[in-house]
């Protein structure tokens, strides 16, 4: 099984050093082809794991080579393949190799193809690195990984002054979520001496617990990064600047779900400190509302899209928080499904329209684009929670969660954000497929469907996103033989709780075909004070600029202009000069003249000379003094 | 009575006159000369003190430096005889083809 798991990691590496000798050349379509191919092997071979894992009920643990050894600190580069990571890598290479079929014909007339899949196989391979490490030191690689990839991607037009603008944005706000995760590894060794994931889970209950609540606070503050929660989120919507695959990627298999991921994995410890999960709970219940309420005016296709996963992923912290880590992970993979799908969909959508994101620019692509429209309904369907498809069994299980626990204000607010889930998914559906009248016409774009492998590619989401949330009970029994169990204490009240939700996004979706029907509603309330709110995101970027990025630039001005320039460079400056002036000014003792050169060996011997016997002389005379004190009138 | 110390002050006499013939002279057999003196006067050193302390080693190391100081100027003569016919001429300040 060992090498299962070696090919299922280490293929996508291969695929994209495979890439990467290209990466300078104009587009070879096999490049694409073969990094697509090596990712489909580490799928099979994470199947195959996933098989293994589900007959034996084993963990598969391999020890690669040591990797940092010294005194009492031991890493190795160790992978573990239990249920849950068996789970999430069957979900990332699935996704992935998806993605990367579909991105073969997405930047088809793209200059840096081969760039492109070499960046994007790192990204597979850095996540993977990040699921199947067995300790927190090879999570941080990937965890690392995973930012420096997304930075190359998000960034990946970088001629774009935004794209770059945004790949710096969300690799800095990684980096200050990183600090905090970082932090945490170190309080981990600190007290337990270990930072393999058995020893430090076994050592949980021992800690002291207030060492352990800030261990647990450290750790999330990572996953705060990673999965752009609140005050960390703005990058996340800003990474919209990368090529749509890269979303998809992003918001899908790789990156934000890391974040789920860590609070998943490290279990042990938040089963310790609930104080800190109902925080991670409320925070995530309040970002679902706040992403929603922004999605729900935005005219950016892939901002709408970007909002929701931000809102989905408060969805799992809001399970993870309150311990039920089996939904949290189900939710993780329903999401990657439908939110893939919806991704690529749009991806298709702005091919069509020549790039063009405003859904009030399209209306009626149905007629031109059936394919994509009805993959994209299919899965807006899904994130809405509709039965049966995949969407409704693991986000009513978070709602379920969270009433389960009496915790009524996060169900409320979460029973209000599947409506609002419900209504901007399908204002984007109505806006871009449906209503009146072709509003592209007015801007002269002649839309096109996507060539049909790329559907066809799309095609296994769409049945993933409608039949995932049959294998609940399965999945289950599957991944709760390593993740705590949780209690319902619903089932008197289960089938309301199912009636109310369902009600709830059925009523959003509801007003949104009511009132998007005709295309766009008036305008007139795009003057009112919520609405220019909602769009400017509540002002969160433009009070981060003020508040830290303004300073910080006039600090690093100041220091740049007063520390570096006067002190720093003066020094060196120095130095240097003194050095030249020096040659400058003793250069003509180099006349060439043997003469003079034989008077200046004279000067050089006598120096040394003088350097030899002057200690001695000195001695001397000291000697000399001391003993004939009585000379010199001394008493 | 002629001590040791005698023989000493002839050799310092002797080394600081062959240093500033070293120092001053232009012409390179001039120079030649000077070097010889400086070479001359460590010999009467260490033949002076090789006697006093009774240890002849001192004594041996002279004859080297004789014998090395004659085979110098056996080189060295070639070589200002050879300069001498391609320039006619044995001025140091004209020797700057060393010229840094």
């Amino acid at each position: 099984m060992e090498k299962y798991l070696y090919i299922a990691l280490f293929a996508p590496l291969v695929g994209s050093l495979f890439a990467a000798i290209f990466g300078a050349q104009p587009k070879i379509k096999f490049v694409g082809l073969a990094a697509s191919g090596f990712l489909f092997v580490s799928f099979v071979s994470a199947l195959v794991l996933l098989f293994e894992v589900m007959a034996t009920g084993q963990a598969i643990h391999v020890e690669m080579m040591p990797w940092i050894a010294a005194g009492d600190l031991y890493i190795p580069f160790g992978f573990v393949v239990d249920q849950v990571s068996a789970i999430m890598m069957v979900v990332v290479t699935t996704v992935s190799t998806i993605v990367h079929i579909y991105a073969i014909g997405y930047m088809d007339h793209d200059k840096g193809f081969n760039r492109f899949f070499s960046w994007l196989s790192a990204f597979v391979f850095s996540m993977m690195i990040l699921v199947m490490s067995d300790n927190f030191a090879g999570l941080f690689i990937g965890w690392e990984g995973v930012g420096l990839c997304s930075w190359g991607l998000i960034g990946f037009w970088y001629h774009k002054e935004s794209a770059t603008w945004a790949a710096n944005e969300a690799f800095i706000m990684n980096r200050i979520a990183d600090l905090g995760m970082l932090l945490g590894i170190f309080l981990i060794y600190w007290n337990v001496g270990s930072i393999q994931y058995d020893a430090v889970f076994a050592a949980a209950p021992t800690i002291a617990n207030d060492t352990l609540v800030w261990i647990g606070i450290l750790l999330f503050i990572g996953a705060m990064g990673k999965s752009a929660q609140f005050p960390l989120h703005p990058w996340l919507a800003d990474a919209m600047e990368g090529p749509t695959p890269v979303s998809a990627l992003i918001h899908a298999a790789t990156m934000v779900t890391a974040g789920v991921y860590l609070v998943i994995r490290a279990n042990p410890i938040y089963v310790e400190i609930p104080d800190v999960g109902y925080l991670i709970a409320s925070l995530g219940a309040f970002v679902a509302l706040f992403a929603a309420s922004m999605a729900l005016v935005n005219r950016d296709m892939k901002r709408i899209i970007a909002y929701s996963t931000l809102s989905q992923l408060g969805y799992m912290f809001v399970a993870a928080g309150l311990g039920a880590y089996w939904v949290a992970l189900f939710h993780l993979m329903t999401h990657a499904f439908f939110k893939a799908l919806l991704f690529l969909g749009a991806g298709n959508v702005m091919h069509a329209m020549h790039d063009e994101l405003d859904p009030y620019k399209m209306g009626r692509l149905y007629p031109i684009m059936k394919g994509t429209a009805i993959l994209m309904i299919i899965a807006s369907v899904a994130l809405a929670g509709i039965y049966p498809l995949a969407g409704f069994f693991s986000k009513d299980k978070i709602l379920e969660v969270a009433f389960s626990g009496e915790h009524y204000i996060l169900w409320g607010t979460l029973w209000i954000t599947a409506g609002l889930t419900a209504f901007y998914s399908f204002r984007l559906i109505m806006l871009a497929f449906f209503g009146d009248t072709a509003r592209y016409k007015e801007h002269g774009i002649h839309p096109h469907e996507a060539p049909k492998f790329m559907l066809v590619a799309m095609s296994p989401l769409a049945l993933l996103a409608i039949v995932a949330g049959f294998f609940e009970h399965g999945f289950v029994h599957f991944v709760n033989a390593v993740l705590p169990e949780f209690e319902f204490h619903t089932h008197h009240v289960e089938m309301i709780l199912i009636a109310v939700t369902s009600l709830m996004a059925l009523g959003g979706i509801a007003v949104a075909i009511l009132l998007y029907r005709r295309g766009r509603i008036s305008t007139k309330w795009e003057s009112t004070w919520v609405y220019k709110m909602l769009i400017n995101q509540y002002y969160i970027p433009k009070i981060y600029d003020l508040i830290f990025v303004k300073p910080y630039g006039a600090f690093s001005h100041m220091m740049w202009k007063n520390i570096d320039m006067k002190v720093v460079d003066a020094t060196v400056d120095f130095i240097a000069k003194t050095v030249y002036s020096t040659g400058e000014k003793t250069h003509t003792m180099q006349s060439g003249n043997l003469s003079v050169n034989l008077r200046w060996m004279v000067v050089g011997v006598m120096v040394l000379l003088l350097a030899a016997f002057v200690p001695t002389l000195w001695e001397f005379a000291s000697n000399f003094y001391t003993q004939n004190l009585h000379y010199f009138g001394a008493n | 009575m002629i001590t040791v110390s005698h023989y000493l002050v002839v050799a310092a006499l002797m080394f600081a006159i062959g240093l500033i013939g070293v120092m001053r002279r232009k012409n390179l057999l001039m120079l030649f000369f000077a070097t010889e003196i400086l070479l001359n006067a460590v010999n009467v050193a260490l033949a002076a003190l090789s006697n006093h302390f009774g240890d002849l080693t001192g004594q041996m190391f002279a004859f080297f430096i004789i014998a090395i100081a004659a085979s110098e100027v056996a080189v060295g003569l070639g070589l200002l005889i050879v300069w001498y016919k391609r320039t006619g001429r044995l001025d140091l300040d004209e020797l700057t083809t060393m010229k840094g």
